[in-house]
């Protein structure tokens, strides 16, 4: 059990890694280093740096070092929590992306909540009830969600709340309450508009996960010991729900480790169509902006986010499946 | 007593069918049950006719713009005129509102524009090599680039039909170019990870396991956003290519691996290790053909993907970029509720998007099934 843990956690170490190398090349990839850019888009914003300070900022970032030296600087910078200036906003990137960064998991949260919550039950009934119409129309409904992108989906359903229900159905929070500071009321409101994203944004997922469970449950459904269960006289709900759903529940909570990228992912986009507040409009308009800097440390973020949930998906996996758990190696 | 004796004459011809036949007829024969993955296989042949006749099928210049039809309504094509099969349009005249300002567009039954079939237009290289002006439609008497909109105009008063072509030639073989490059690195490395083992494949299954717990997107946009400004429409064309499939191979090298590791088993493979087959003859003679099928259903399947990730990122302004056109090009015009509210038809190329992925998904899904014909 211990050498699970170990190992699953040398694993995220190991992709936390890989990321930041990642986020590191996408800083570096424009022309020029980006004390350059700083120093020109604040000298454009009307303020002035001075000789000394770029000396400094090039010092504490080794920009005449080694790329190696620089990556390494730049890593032990996030680590302390220092994650640089945001240019566009003249303020540390940390202040600008804190609250977004926790919307953004509040909304992906969501959306795995809902993956959960609809695809379950739907997977149990379709697996039960196979070739009813009942599983014929959720599978139609299911392809239906895969095949449609979610920032497609965000447009579509705009357009439907706009034209038919005549509201504006983006956003994360009413027009009065956006720039509130927190309360019970904001947070109420928040989960008034949480539904809409959360589907838009769980659909695809569900659809797999869906078809993920089915057929799971429909192989667990045929072993024998369905069969005792049922010629013992367990009533029907028992025989169903207390072995086999049991069994066939596992694939389905290990399979989070690959939803979560994917809807963090696609929140990214959806947010943009929906104008959420998340990292996501943050994120397209840094690079638009040519702020590596900031949106090097977006995407290291949201990756470090993802990493940190499939890590508890894991742990989650852990305790479920006792296979698992009691492994020696 | 008769009837069934002519059953059971016929099950056996049947089954001596089947048992002649050779692995690629029982594999047609497979696929041909499902009924969804023939239909979709017609309807991505028609795609990709498309794809070929693009400029034959687009009736104007998809760059010629004009402010003075801007997001101009779709336009109905009747079909009879005076009981005759006679298909035509009504003009559309353009005007200011003085209230407003927006411009607005009223038809004008009186003026009939008659549609006339393969007509001289804009010229253009079929197939790239044979120069031509030939297109399916056009209109008589007038010019056709200010009478015919069969799907409307966008913001710059360009023919979205015409556009519509064009960005399907685009976002279609963009997928197969990715998946191609995907196809590449997968069947390599997962060939390598299935048929050495040991800590080779250790390796690449860690390293599949970390690209695939990473969010795509924000990562393809920091490596989209940081392409050159200066760079022309081929080289963003394969820049965005080679961007998505890097992170988009990992199924199909897992697929690779996991047939490589069964085959390995096998007692054919065994039998030509004994006879003392090199191992590039056992790779490509023996394993190769005996998982082709698989590899082609998981290829089949990898492609909507690829479609999806390229229409996201050019949605997003980080993909192919003007000139270019493809559908989410096309998209991106659509991208707040103010536009969507005034011209709806700007939300048209989410169709042909939707319709692709959705014909590419069930014929992977009926090769998967075909793909093992003896299951």
């Amino acid at each position: 059990m211990l050498g699970y843990i170990v190992r699953r956690l040398a694993l995220a170490v190991v992709t936390i890694i890989a990321i930041s190398i990642l986020s590191f090349i996408i800083i570096q990839l424009p022309p020029g280093d980006f004390v350059t850019t700083y120093i020109a888009t604040m000298s454009a914003g009307g303020a002035t740096v001075s000789e000394a300070e770029v000396e400094a900022l090039r010092e504490q970032y080794g920009l005449n070092q080694p790329m190696i030296v620089q990556y390494l600087k730049w890593a032990g910078q996030m680590l302390r929590g220092n994650f640089g200036m945001a240019m566009e906003w003249n303020r540390p990137v940390k202040d600008v992306i804190g609250d977004r960064l926790a919307l953004t998991v509040v909304v992906s949260l969501a959306a795995v909540v809902f993956t959960w919550a609809v695809a379950l039950p739907i997977g149990i009934y379709s697996a039960v009830k196979r070739y009813s119409i009942g599983d014929y129309i959720f599978t139609f409904i299911g392809f239906i969600g895969l095949a449609i992108p979610g920032f497609m989906l965000a447009l579509i359903v705009m357009y439907v709340g706009f034209r038919y229900f005549n509201a504006n159905i983006g956003g994360l929070f009413s027009p009065d309450m956006a720039d509130a500071p927190w309360s019970w009321a904001k947070f109420k409101d928040m989960l008034a508009h949480l539904p809409i994203p959360a589907v838009v944004l769980g659909l695809s997922g569900t659809a797999q996960m869906i078809r993920i469970m089915r057929s799971n449950l429909l192989d667990e459904l045929r072993k024998p010991y369905v069969m005792t269960a049922r010629a013992r006289g367990l009533p029907e709900t028992r025989v169903i729900l207390k072995y086999p759903v049991r069994v066939a529940l596992n694939p389905f909570i290990s399979t989070i480790g690959y939803l979560l990228p994917y809807i963090v992912s696609g929140s990214i986009i959806v947010s943009l169509v929906l104008s959420l507040p998340t990292v996501g409009p943050l994120l397209l308009k840094a690079l638009i902006a040519q702020d590596m800097f900031l949106a090097g440390t977006i995407i290291l973020l949201l990756g470090v986010m993802t990493v940190i949930g499939t890590f508890i998906s894991d742990l989650l996996l852990m305790w479920v499946d006792p296979r698992i758990r009691l492994e020696r190696r | 007593m008769v009837e069934q004796e002519i059953i059971e004459e016929t099950t056996t011809e049947a089954e001596e069918k089947i048992s002649l036949a050779t692995a690629g007829q029982l594999m047609w024969w497979r696929f041909r049950k499902h009924k969804l993955a023939m239909v979709s296989a017609v309807v991505l042949i028609l795609f990709y006719l498309v794809v070929i006749f693009a400029p034959f099928l687009a009736y104007v210049d998809p760059e010629l713009s004009e402010a003075q039809r801007s997001l101009m309504p779709p336009q109905a094509i009747h079909l009879f005129r005076d009981g005759r099969f006679e298909p035509h349009v009504y003009a559309v005249k353009g005007a200011r509102d003085p209230k407003t300002f927006k411009r607005v567009y009223v038809t004008d039954p009186e003026t009939i524009i008659p549609l006339r079939f393969f007509v001289h237009g804009f010229p253009y290289k079929l197939f790239g090599v044979i120069p031509t002006d030939r297109h399916l439609l056009g209109v008589e008497g007038v010019p056709i680039e200010e009478s015919l909109f069969i799907m409307g105009t966008d913001l710059n008063g360009r023919d979205l039909f015409s556009r519509l072509m064009f960005a399907t030639r685009t976002s279609l073989t963009i997928g197969l170019l990715a998946v191609a490059i995907s196809l590449f690195l997968g069947v390599l490395l997962g060939g390598i990870s299935g048929y050495f083992s040991g800590t080779v494949d250790i390796i690449i299954q860690r390293v599949i396991e970390i690209l695939r717990s990473l969010p795509t997107i924000p990562l393809w946009m920091g490596l989209a956003a940081a392409l050159p400004g200066s760079w022309s429409v081929q080289q963003v064309y394969l820049a965005i290519t080679v961007i998505i499939s890097l992170l988009g191979w990992t199924e199909l090298a897992r697929v690779v691996r996991g047939r490589f590791l069964t085959l390995r088993e096998e007692d054919f493979i065994t039998a030509a290790e004994l006879v003392g087959c090199s191992r590039s003859r056992i790779i490509f003679r023996h394993m190769v053909p005996s998982f082709l099928s698989h590899i082609i259903a998981a290829t089949t399947l990898a492609i909507p993907a690829m479609i999806i990730s390229e229409t996201s990122l050019s949605f997003l302004g980080l993909g192919l970029r003007p000139p270019a056109i493809s559908w989410g090009v096309l998209l991106e015009q659509a991208q707040n509720i103010q536009a969507l509210a005034i011209s709806p038809w700007l939300l048209t190329p989410v169709v042909p998007v939707i319709l692709a992925v959705l014909a590419f998904n069930f014929v992977g899904d009926g090769l998967r099934d075909a793909a093992d014909p003896y299951g």
